[in-house]
This record gives C-alpha cells, structure tokens and sequence, in this order.
C-alpha cells in the first residue's frame, strides 16, 4: 500500500509539472463550455420575422408593433400567402412567422380567448427558442395589459409550431455533449500516452523488474486522472449552472456517480491503447481518431443519430460516449432519477467490465 | 564459490523462433559477468528470462537461489535492473528519482534518507539533487541510474548495454562504480557492445543465433581464438550468425 502512494505521488508529480499539459487539461472544458455556450445560446438580436394577419383589427396590430419595436425582431414583411412563409423559410431568410387569424380581436373580447400562431425555424434549435420565448413573451406582455382594463381575464393561446425539428434536440444538450468528450480526451489520451511514455523511455521495464506488481503500475497510472477529471466534472457543472444558467434539474450525486463510471469506462479504454501500443504519437493519434470522433459523430449530441443509415445506428450502440450522454441529459435536463437510466448504466457498466477483462488479459499476454 | 546465477538448457520459443535455445552458464557471486552477442542474437530474450518478466519454453534456471518459473516475486527482489534506455525519470528531480525507486522496493523511509545521502556525496551530486534529472549530462544520468538500480542493494543487477552513447572517460568512471559493487560483493550482468568494456568483465559469453558458443575469460577466448584482442574473437564469432535485425 505504501508503494502504491508513492507511485500515486510520483503520478501527480509528473501532470502537476507539465505545464503545457495542465493548461490543456483545465483549459479545454472552460473553453469548450464557454464557445458552445455563447456561440448556440446567445440572445437573438433583429431577427428576421413575417407577419401574417387575417385580423388586421385593433389587437393584431397592436401586438404587431409591439413585435416590430423590440429589438429582438424586424419585420421583414406582411404577407397572406402560405406558399410565401414557405419559401422564405427555406431560404432562410426569416426565422419565425407569426400568424393572426380572423376575428382575433372579436375572439378576445368576446370569448375572453384567442390564438395565435407562432412559426419557427427549428433547423437550428436555439435560436428557434429563443424567439418563440421571446415572441410568446411580447404576446403575454400584451395580455396583462388589456387585463388591467378589465375583470375577466383575457387568454391568448401561443401555438407554436417548430418547423423542421419539432422536438428540438440539441437545446442545451451539448453541455452533457462536452462533458463526455472532455472526459473522454482526458482520461483516454492522458492515460494512454502516460503509460506508453514510460514504455518508450524504458522506465517501464524497471517498473516491471522491481517487485512492484504491474496491476499495481496500471492502476496508479489510473488514479491521478480519475481526480482530475472529477475535478473536470466539477468545472464544466459550475460554468453550465452559474455561467450558462443551465440548472441540474436531476440528483447531483448521481450524476457524479454516473461520471465515475463513464471516467473508469475511459480509463480502461486508455488502458487498453496503452497496452496495444508502443510509441505516445500513435496512442494520441488512436485516442483521438478512435474515441474523440465516434464521440462526436456517433454520441447523438452534435449529429441526431435516428438519421444516420442504420448500419451507423446499430455502431453508435458500442461508443460508450453516447449511453453516457443519455445518462447525462436526463439527470441534468430532464431530471429523471436512476429507474429511468438503469438500462444506460447497465450498458456502460457492461462495456467497462468488457474493455477492463481485455486489456488486463492483453497486459498479461505482453508480460509473458 | 557461491552460484547466483545457474542456467541449464534455458530456452525461450516463439512460434517457430527460438530465441535462446538450451542456454547453460553459471556465474558466481562478485563477479562481472559480461554477455556479449550481435544484435538479434537472443541476449534481450535471456536477459528477460532471467529477471523474472518473461517465462522460459524450457530448461531450468535459479537466480539468487530462486526458480525462474515459480519465485519470480522473491528474484525481483533480489536483483536490479538498469536498461539500455535512460531510466530515470527526467521531470522529477535527482533526490525525487531516488525516493520513488527506493520506495517502490520497499525501502524503509530511514533507510531511504540516508541512502539518497550517501549516494549523492558519492556522485558528488550534492548541488544537483533538487535539480531535475532531465538537465544533468548523460553520464551523470547514467550513473545515477545505475546507483539507484543497486540502491536496494541487490543480490544480482542486470545492466542491459549500460553506457551506449557515452564518452569513453565517462565510461570508464562508470566502470569504477560497476567495480565498486563487485567488491561488496554484487553480482554483475552486464550486456554490451563495445569490446574494450568485454575486457574489463571477468568472463564473457559470447552468444551466437540464441546459443551460447563461447565462454571464458578474456585472457583464454584471445588465446582460443588466437586472436590479439576481443574485438577479433567476437567478429571470428559473430561472422557466422545467420540472424541480424
């Protein structure tokens, strides 16, 4: 045991003096958080819109110049035709249609309610958020200040309507997204390249001579990372909820719990290359080729993995990325607790035991 | 005469290839074994085999007393072991190098403090040891490696081609050191390309397409081979060899 903290320490010494290293290891969540966050979620400023009234009574047009004083908005039309929402839509000239119907003011005052449809382009799902929140919320200003006037309360229904992704995915989703390829990049290329350092510079035939047990050489390698890709978890968790405003709806401890998993998962998949190879530049290059591209490719988090041709769909099953992406969309946006996720974990858990049983036999096999 | 080291008929197979085949030599305490052979000729292989990290195909082997295929826990113990490749850690500092390898054989801490001392007066590394091995000269490199391969101080240490790319006064002081242990009574194994080195051990074996064809002293092979130095009997030898890398 006390070898094993004197190799932990020795472990430590080395990242903690790698000064280029360091930076890349606590560098690159900060970064990667701050960029994919304000570059998908920033407010939308003069988006393009078209107004479509059947109305045209006192209402529409009030909230119609309600819309078009924002500056959230410019109208870039007023029109009757469907076929002309269509085309400017896809060519991408407007982002969002808002469409009265007749006799919206007559509803209103009469029925106490009235609809309003809101169109929005979901290719991309932020941004078609972000407007129709933006819409709906110019719409109920408009509604607490006709209910000022009156008794009864008035009720304008926003309909919206995504067009092109009705579910929106990838709202926030990449938050769990650069979790795992931030896990990934660290514990798979750290602990490759760490312990085939040792086999190119020899010290690991020392390592292997001296009544220290290899199991032992493996797992103290591995020890260091696990800290300090937990300590990765704990950054990328307090920038999504302080700087992006991206709460953790679901139980905290086990998405930490969860993490664990997944970093042991990439610990062992290091393991394994380590193993496999004998040079640091081919151990970088199979880490990022072989795990941080299916990552990014094949974990549903950049690219909707229900498009890709099936024979994609069934690889996407075997990139431990994607079930841990999966656990932690919803743990941390959906807030469902473990009944809903035992099937994911149970997958990762089996891919880790996997990976863990092969390279230890693979290890063996080289030490013979 | 003790015997630390007792081979008989040692082989190491792979497939087809037998790497070492029936390989039997003794070496006794004290002495500086040298074990000579072009490359590929199988002196890695055995070298492997006798330190416990790879299993022989057949034949027997004892080290330190120890059984290779049985006791490899107790011969790690008993021996030390410096590669031909650099083996200290260059971003940790000379004092920090010392520690780790004391510590991992399992050196009392005591033990350890006053080892390190000792062993930086003797390199007269004193203004060195909080300095990082990275920016000390090779051969300074190389003799902190092997002071601390023999820090746990081993019954055998095994020196696989210990002082390549070293000047020869560098290699000679080197030398000293590798004298200084025998005299304790190390037992040293020692691998080599450079024949002036072959004359400083106190026999060498000369091994030739994984067998072992000659084994003497220095001053006997000259004389068997009817050669002026070491040089020409390791080439009347080594020309033969079917193997290369």
């Amino acid at each position: 045991m006390k070898q094993f903290i004197i190799f932990v320490r020795k472990e430590f010494a080395h990242v903690l003096r790698d000064k280029k290293t360091l930076l890349i290891l606590f560098g690159m969540p900060v970064m990667q958080i701050l960029i994919f966050g304000f570059a998908l979620t920033n407010e939308v400023k003069n988006a393009k819109i078209i107004v479509v009234d059947y109305a045209k009574d006192v209402a529409s047009r009030e909230i119609t110049s309600k819309i078009a004083a924002s500056h959230y908005f410019e109208i870039e039309k007023s029109t009757m035709s469907h076929d002309d929402i269509e085309k400017s839509f896809k060519e991408g000239k407007i982002k969002l249609a808002i469409v009265f119907p007749e006799n919206f003011n007559e509803n209103l005052l009469h029925q106490n309610k009235a609809q309003i449809q809101i169109i929005a382009d979901a290719s991309d799902p932020n941004t078609a958020n972000t407007l129709t929140n933006y819409a709906s919320s110019i719409i109920r200003d408009y509604q607490s200040q006709l209910d000022k006037t009156t008794e009864t309360p008035y009720r304008i229904i926003a309909q919206t309507k995504m067009l092109y992704n009705p579910q929106l995915k990838g709202v926030h989703s990449f938050v769990p997204g650069v979790m795992a390829l931030v896990l990934m990049l660290v514990c798979v290329m750290m602990t490759a390249v760490s312990i085939v350092k040792e086999k190119e510079t020899g010290t690991m035939e020392v390592l292997l001579v001296s009544p220290f047990k290899p199991i032992w050489v493996i797992l103290s390698k591995a020890i260091p990372y696990l800290i300090l890709s937990l300590i990765n978890v704990v950054i990328i968790l307090l920038l999504s909820v302080f700087v992006l405003d991206l709460p953790i709806v679901g139980s905290v401890l086990l998405l930490f719990a969860e993490s664990i998993l997944f970093i042991i998962t990439c610990l062992t998949l290091g393991i394994f290359i380590s193993v496999k190879t004998n040079s640091q530049q081919v151990a970088m290059l199979i880490s990022l080729m072989g795990m941080l591209l299916p990552t990014i490719l094949f974990s549903g988090f950049m690219f909707p993995i229900e498009n890709m041709p099936v024979a994609l769909q069934v690889f996407s099953n075997i990139v431990p990325s994607k079930w841990f992406y999966i656990i932690v969309k919803s743990i941390m946006i959906k807030g469902l607790g473990f009944s809903a996720i035992w099937k994911e974990t149970l997958i990762l858990f089996g891919i880790t035991v996997f990976l863990l049983i092969v390279s230890l036999k693979s290890f063996k096999i080289r030490l013979s | 005469m003790e015997t630390v080291i007792k081979t008989e008929k040692l082989t190491k197979r792979f497939g087809d290839f037998i790497a070492a085949n029936e390989i039997t030599f003794e070496v006794n305490k004290g002495e500086i074994f040298g074990f000579l052979g072009a490359n590929g000729a199988g002196k890695t292989t055995a070298m492997r085999m006798l330190c416990g990290l790879s299993i022989p195909s057949s034949g027997k082997a004892t080290i330190a007393g120890f059984d290779v295929y049985k006791q490899t826990e107790q011969i790690k113990k008993n021996i030390g072991y410096m590669s031909q490749k650099f083996s200290l850690y260059e971003d940790l500092t000379v004092l920090e190098n010392i520690k780790f390898f004391g510590g991992i054989y399992g050196l009392p801490d005591r033990d350890i403090k006053s080892k390190s001392e000792a062993l930086i007066d003797h390199l007269g590394l004193q203004g060195e040891a909080k300095k990082l091995v990275g920016s000390l000269p090779l051969g300074w490199k190389q003799k902190l490696s092997f002071s601390v391969a023999v820090l746990h101080q081993p019954k055998i240490v095994f020196l696989d081609e210990p002082t390549g790319g070293v000047d020869p006064v560098t290699r000679r002081q080197f030398w000293d050191l590798i004298y200084d242990a025998a005299d304790k009574g190390m037992t040293v194994f020692v691998t080599t390309h450079y024949m002036d080195e072959a004359e400083y051990c106190h026999r060498i074996s000369i091994m030739v397409d994984g067998k072992i064809n000659a084994l003497d002293t220095p001053v006997n092979l000259k004389k068997q081979f009817n050669a002026s130095s070491m040089d020409e009997v390791f080439y009347q030898l080594a020309r033969g060899a079917k193997r290369a890398d």
